[in-house]
């Protein structure tokens, strides 16, 4: 590269040659050291990617889609893990989206946005989302096993045996929409602030009231915003462990949980529990890797679906 | 009422007598008011927008509000539906009478006076939702469910906007499909389709080419015949063109109201007349 003329032309370097070498440098240098980190991080990502996909792609099998782990997870299958990690991630976005979405509206429309306590609830809402997830998860034993469970076990069950004072897939779902209730929350009023001023006063010009201008105008339009939510909620969800260890997540069931009440199996769990517990693991080994692999793959899956949705209704919008 | 009203002067010093060219005050038993204003004054927080304002507004008549930006000529409109009230912090004292229902004391529920005092605002805002679902909306709020009744108010108010010819073949369409003039002209459909009496309009030409603005003018002389039509406006040839009756608002106050005649041939205030021939403003 030609660096003389170059510097001729820049008239603020011009007059300061002392510092010629380094005007030249100026523009590499950040250059260089930006891109390096881009570089590292997309070298990163593709060796993690790379190295599950081939460690996992040889045991992926519609077998080992379907089936139950055997021999002590040295061979089968990990369909209960999948299905404990779809039924999860599907309970607790139907616990955290009213939740939220509600918290939202509440903070947005109802109380003045400069408020003493708006700020304060706002606060809270960041500080949950700095609570590091085993918090969350000795807290959902405590609070969501050990004294709602419980509770309810006291008043409606005097068998003396737990029925819901046990760990269960709801208290592990409650304690994972708990963690993804923020960002759920920050989107959707996110989402409610980009609401222009007039279509809501065009609805109250109309003679509607307040409760139906947030349900035909206000919620709608906010959809995609309260889907993007979900979208970050599931992918937060999805891979958490340290919340349902404690909550209801299982080392091994036989069976699939069919209530509320019930254990279940989890990829993210039966990863660790393979990865760290598992007596032979030269065995378990493929299968941990394909576990990761279907993991990360129904991750994807799950916000691909969640994006689908969020798209198709901004077109409806529009075209409607 | 006596037909002169008191009003301060902008300096605050002397008292001026305005005496409201009104061809046809109450007291000839001629044409009817449809609403009063008796020495309204507004706060945004504690601070005065308006000030002791006291206006009688003709039924079936054009009144046009003017004055520079930031005179409470909105907030004065916008106080005439009880549109403020969504408006954190504000206070209003005085009264506002629709016929004989004082509006900010005698009503509960204050849909009942929206739905009787319509709006249509300066930017056209119909929802991201069809053109038929746009001007059914203030009556599905209102509960109105029947089908039947639905789809004829919504031909109805569409036919008095002068718009069906040219959407009702795509009601299904979003109304973001329409043209900026067709969406203003949507508004006042909507407006309309709850059978409102006093039809109040904020600028509702100011973001419009002279086509449409020319035919938003058409349709209020049309729209005059059944509705008492308030309208803010910054043009003066518009208020001129559509109005019978003009408010110059200053400073938070009503500086002079009487005939648009009148008003715009021998303004009797040396301000009305700067403002009119645009010496400032």
């Amino acid at each position: 590269m030609n660096a003389g003329p170059q510097i001729d032309l820049s008239p603020v370097d011009s007059p300061m040659l002392p510092f010629q070498f380094k005007a030249k440098s100026r523009g590499l240098i950040p250059k260089g050291l930006t891109l390096a980190a881009v570089l590292i991080i997309v070298l990163m990502l593709f060796i993690i990617l790379f190295n599950i996909f081939l460690g996992g792609i040889g045991v992926i099998s519609w077998d080992f889609l379907t089936q139950p782990p055997e021999n002590g997870m040295e061979s089968g299958g990990i369909f209960p893990a999948i299905f404990g990690t779809v039924a999860l991630v599907f309970l607790m976005v139907l616990a955290v989206i009213p939740v939220g979405v509600l918290t939202a509206i509440y903070l947005q429309e109802f109380t003045h946005p400069d408020s003493i306590l708006t700020r304060m609830i706002r606060v809270a809402v960041n500080n949950l989302a700095g609570v590091p997830s085993i918090v969350f998860g000795l807290f959902g034993l405590g609070f969501f096993v050990g004294f709602i469970g419980t509770g309810i076990d006291s008043i409606f069950y005097h068998s003396g045996r737990p029925v819901w004072g046990q760990p269960a897939i709801i208290w592990a779902s409650l304690t994972l929409s708990l963690m993804a209730l923020p960002v759920v929350i920050v989107s959707t009023e996110e989402a409610l602030r980009a609401i222009p001023r007039e279509l809501k006063e065009a609805s109250y010009a109309l003679g509607a009231t307040k409760l139906q201008t947030i349900i035909r105008v206000i919620v709608p339009q906010a959809l995609p915003g309260i889907f993007t939510g979900a979208i970050l909620g599931v992918s937060r969800g999805a891979g958490e462990v340290a919340p349902i260890m404690f909550t209801g997540a299982a080392y091994y069931l036989p069976h699939l949980p069919t209530k509320l009440t019930d254990q279940f199996m989890v990829l993210g769990y039966h990863i660790y529990v393979m990865a760290t517990q598992s007596p032979n693991i030269d065995a378990t080994k493929p299968i941990l890797y394909g576990t990761v692999l279907v993991l990360l793959v129904l991750t994807i899956l799950l916000n691909s679906v969640a994006i689908l949705m969020r798209s198709r209704i901004r077109s409806r919008r529009v075209n409607v | 009422m006596s037909d002169e009203t008191t009003q301060t002067d902008l300096e605050g010093q002397t008292e001026l007598k305005i005496h409201p060219d009104l061809p046809d005050s109450p007291k000839d038993k001629g044409p009817r008011m449809k609403m009063l204003v008796r020495n309204l004054n507004f706060f945004y927080g504690s601070s005065q927008a308006l000030f002791n304002i006291s206006m009688d507004i003709q039924e079936h008549r054009v009144t046009a509000l003017i004055g520079p930006s930031g005179c409470g000529k909105s907030t004065f409109l916008r106080s005439l539906n009880r549109m403020n009230d969504t408006i954190p912090g504000t206070r209003i004292e005085g009264e506002i009478k629709l016929d004989d229902i004082n509006i900010y004391r005698d009503v509960r529920d204050v849909s009942t006076i929206r739905t009787r005092v319509g709006m249509v605002f300066q930017k056209s805002n119909p929802f991201p939702k069809s053109i038929f679902d746009n001007v059914a909306y203030g009556l599905r709020v209102n509960g109105i469910k029947d089908r039947d009744i639905v789809n004829d108010a919504v031909e109805d108010a569409l036919k008095r906007s002068f718009l069906w010819d040219e959407v009702k073949d795509k009601l299904e369409t979003s109304a973001y499909m329409l043209s900026g003039g067709q969406q203003q002209r949507l508004c006042i459909a909507r407006a309309l389709a709850v059978r409102p009496e006093v039809l109040l309009m904020d600028e509702p030409a100011s973001a419009l080419d002279p086509i449409s603005t020319t035919k938003i003018e058409d349709l209020i002389g049309e729209l005059r015949k059944n509705y008492t039509i308030v309208i803010v406006t910054h043009n003066m040839q518009q208020a001129a063109r559509i109005s019978d009756f003009t408010g110059f608002f200053y400073e938070g106050y009503l500086v002079e109201f009487g005939a648009t005649q009148g008003i715009f041939t021998k303004p009797k205030l040396k301000k009305t007349e700067d403002y009119i021939t645009g010496r400032f403003g």
